[in-house]
């Protein structure tokens, strides 16, 4: 090994040795009988720089677990292995709910919950590391809404990830800020990754297929943080996202048409570049305003500085799920162009090399019927170009 | 061997000895400050007689003019402050406890020859904040244990309605204290504020303790919700604050959400009329707003108020079975409003 290097890598575990506790210890917890009660004692009486250590085997649990303990990590023997499963689940709104910083999440499953699957709300510099959430029956409107959800966090970092049948979003970033999202996979749910309401996001590296919307970027109304900004999507592979939508109405993703690629919804600042984007019956990229009606002085409705480049499009389009989008795609040869925008905002620009769509509707509250279909090419390209997310070096080292 | 375990018995008896002492007279103040979880209730000192939920006279048993729904338990609520200190007051009718603080909240179903104790919540103010402790009363009935990670009790009784219903009651663990009663991240109070107190007497009967200074005024005082006498709005109100805004509050476990129901509130959007969903999921039951005016069907309030699955039932914690009344409650206020949320009609006299 390079002398600099092997240096560079003592130095690093020195300083993970450090920042560990004098007395860190694991606390052990099989699966069996009791499970509820010993694994959420555990969670309880963790201290500091503890390890919840999940055996492998299947946990039948009750209800919701909680962790309340500032640098604890929930360490199971793989997602394969360690299952928590909340087919029981008696109450709670959520599967695991961690509401400390400094956690670490990794190498467990979290199946079957009634609502939320694991959520993290104020939850600082939370990892989630090869933890898979999933609804075994398949996507169904009676799947809890999100799978792994952090929430008004700074700091959020999810790696090698596995959702599957969220009846929202498999993986949901909301009110938060700084965030990496990557080498994950969403499947089968109605959004696979969306970051709302958030500022300063990488999404990168993932694989969003097989759902309704793979990759949501959005922004809406009547929130504490709103004014969804600076959100990088780059070198994802999203595709064949036709599951039919099976989100209870009244949900704003419930309004995703199946076949969404990437989608952004009044959002600033966005650059979604080196994708790999296909068989996206609808679009592979849609940028749109909050089409509802509106009651919220504060709020920008409309996409602002998005920046698309360097995406490879397959098949799009072919199936648009938009009321009379139908009717474009018969009378342009079958298929609408893999891009389309509403119409409204300002500086959309694309230098893909796929046509856009354009509705014409300036006003995000003007109807669809008014839609004045055209192709257009969007130039005139103002969107920053955004720094590259980091996290505290703690974060990263606590999946190495 | 048989030696070391001798002593080891003998250990036990003599710790096990000193641990039940017979009650002190007077709380103490040590077990609320120290950095310690009780094993048993008895050690605070809180009751002169704890199966008769007798209190000690340093304790003051008090009452909230709009409860806490919890599964028709019945509860039985004392505070206690530390002599020679006294609460202050906060926004909104808050009451600021001094340090060294308790509120003891007792939780029980009604056996006819008295009610049958189920578990005792515990809120201990220490010099670095509140602590929640939950504590399951022992089978004797004597004393209750210290359960960190909650507990699932079978439990039967009979409903307001005359059936008997048979429930999963659920003790909350530790951090389900704090699910409900963290604001800013840190545990508070939620029951005892002053306008949720004002009865007529009790006020007076916390400034005659010292606990409260004499020019202590309370404004807005929320009504007993099942109280007809009250307007409808009102009543509408401080149900949806005691029952809901521990957590849908600017501060509190639902703030993302946007929807803040305290009995202050004055925004439209905030309180839920014609507000859009976010993180719902299959608790929107397929309804487009939290209140959709005039419409009861159409809003989701009544929806995850009249669920008991925890994927969609509202409040997350605390309740297994529908709130009938509350329920019904809401709907009439939903009912009652006009397009624009106000209220059409008052049903109060």
């Amino acid at each position: 090994m390079h002398s600099i290097l092997k240096g560079a890598l003592t130095a690093g575990a020195a300083m993970a040795v450090m920042a560990q506790p004098l007395y860190a210890k694991d606390i052990t917890v099989a699966p069996g009988e009791d499970a509820q009660e010993r694994l959420q004692e555990a969670l309880i009486l963790a201290e500091p720089g503890d390890a919840v250590v999940l055996g492998e085997g299947r946990f039948d649990l009750t209800d919701g677990l909680s962790l309340d303990i500032d640098n604890v990590t929930v360490r199971g023997a793989g997602p394969g292995k360690s299952v928590l499963s909340f087919k029981g689940q008696q109450g709670a709104g959520e599967g695991l709910l961690v509401t400390s910083d400094n956690v670490v999440l990794r190498d467990f499953a979290v199946e079957d919950t009634r609502g939320d699957g694991i959520k993290s709300k104020g939850a600082d510099n939370i990892v989630y590391y090869n933890v898979r959430v999933e609804w075994t029956g398949g996507p169904k409107e009676t799947n809890g809404a999100y799978g792994i959800y952090p929430v008004e966090s700074e700091n959020v970092l999810i790696d090698r990830a596995v959702t599957k049948g969220a009846s929202d979003a498999g993986i949901y970033v909301g009110q938060s800020r700084n965030i990496i999202v990557r080498g994950s996979v969403a499947m089968y749910n109605v959004a696979g990754i969306e970051i709302e309401n958030s500022y300063d996001a990488d999404v990168h590296s993932n694989v969003a297929m097989l759902n309704t919307g793979g990759v949501l970027v959005f922004d809406l109304p009547n929130l504490p943080q709103q004014g969804g900004r600076n959100v990088r999507v780059f070198k994802n592979v999203v595709m064949m996202n036709d599951t039919p939508n099976f989100a209870p109405k009244g949900n704003i993703v419930a309004s995703v048409p199946a076949g969404t690629g990437v989608m952004v919804m009044a959002n600033s600042n966005v650059e979604i570049f080196d994708n790999v984007l296909r068989d996206n019956a609808t679009s592979n990229i849609i940028i749109t305003g909050y089409r509802f009606p509106l009651e919220d002085e504060n709020y920008q409705p409309t996409p602002q500085k998005v920046r698309i480049s360097g995406n490879e499009h397959g098949r799009a389009g072919y199936n648009p799920g938009y009321r009379g989008l139908d009717q474009a795609a018969a009378a342009m040869g079958g298929s609408i162009p893999p891009i389309l925008w509403d119409g409204s905002g300002e500086d959309i620009a694309s230098s893909d090399a796929v046509p856009v769509l354009t509705l014409g509707l300036a006003a995000p509250d003007a109807p669809l019927e008014q839609a004045k279909p055209d192709v257009v090419t969007l130039e005139g390209d103002a969107a920053p170009v955004l720094p590259v997310i980091t996290l505290p070096a703690a974060m990263e080292a606590a999946i190495k | 061997m048989t030696r070391l375990l001798v002593l080891l018995a003998a250990f036990v008896v003599f710790v096990g000895a000193a641990l039940a002492s017979p009650p002190a007279a007077h709380v103490n103040d040590a077990a609320i400050v120290s950095d310690t979880k009780p094993r048993k209730l008895s050690e605070f000192g809180f009751f002169a007689d704890a199966e008769a939920q007798s209190p000690v006279a340093s304790v003051q048993p008090y009452t909230l003019n709009a409860p806490l729904f919890s599964d028709y338990a019945l509860k039985q609520r004392f505070a206690y402050i530390p002599a020679g200190k006294s609460a202050k007051t906060g926004d909104n009718g808050e009451l600021i406890f001094p340090v060294g603080s308790a509120l003891i909240k007792s939780f029980g179903y009604d056996r006819g020859e008295g009610i049958e104790l189920i578990e005792t919540r515990v809120l201990l103010h220490r010099a670095d904040g509140w602590v929640a402790l939950p504590y399951i009363w022992d089978a004797d009935g004597r004393d209750a244990s210290l359960k960190v990670a909650g507990r699932r009790l079978p439990v039967s009784f009979i409903g307001p309605s005359g059936a008997k219903r048979d429930i999963s009651y659920a003790v909350p663990n530790m951090n389900q204290c704090k699910g409900c009663h963290a604001l800013k991240g840190e545990i508070t109070p939620i029951g005892p504020k002053l306008r949720n107190m004002d009865d007529g007497a009790q006020i007076d009967a916390w400034k005659a303790r010292g606990w409260l200074a004499q020019d202590v005024a309370v404004s807005g005082v929320m009504p007993d919700y099942a109280d007809t006498h009250a307007s409808l709005d009102s009543r509408a109100r401080a149900y949806l604050d005691i029952n809901c805004a521990h957590c849908h509050t600017r501060d509190g476990p639902a703030s993302n959400s946007g929807l803040f129901l305290g009995f202050e509130e004055t925004g439209k959007v905030s309180l839920g009329i014609g507000k859009r969903p976010v993180a719902a999921g299959r608790g929107s039951g397929g309804r487009e707003f939290a209140i959709a005016p005039g419409d009861a069907d159409a809003s989701i309030f009544t929806y995850r108020m009249d669920s008991t699955d925890p994927g969609i039932a509202m409040p997350e914690l605390g309740r297994s079975i529908v709130h009938d009344e509350g329920v019904a409650l809401i709907r009439e206020w939903i009912t009652a409003m006009g397009a624009d949320g106000t209220i059409k009609t008052e049903s109060g006299d």
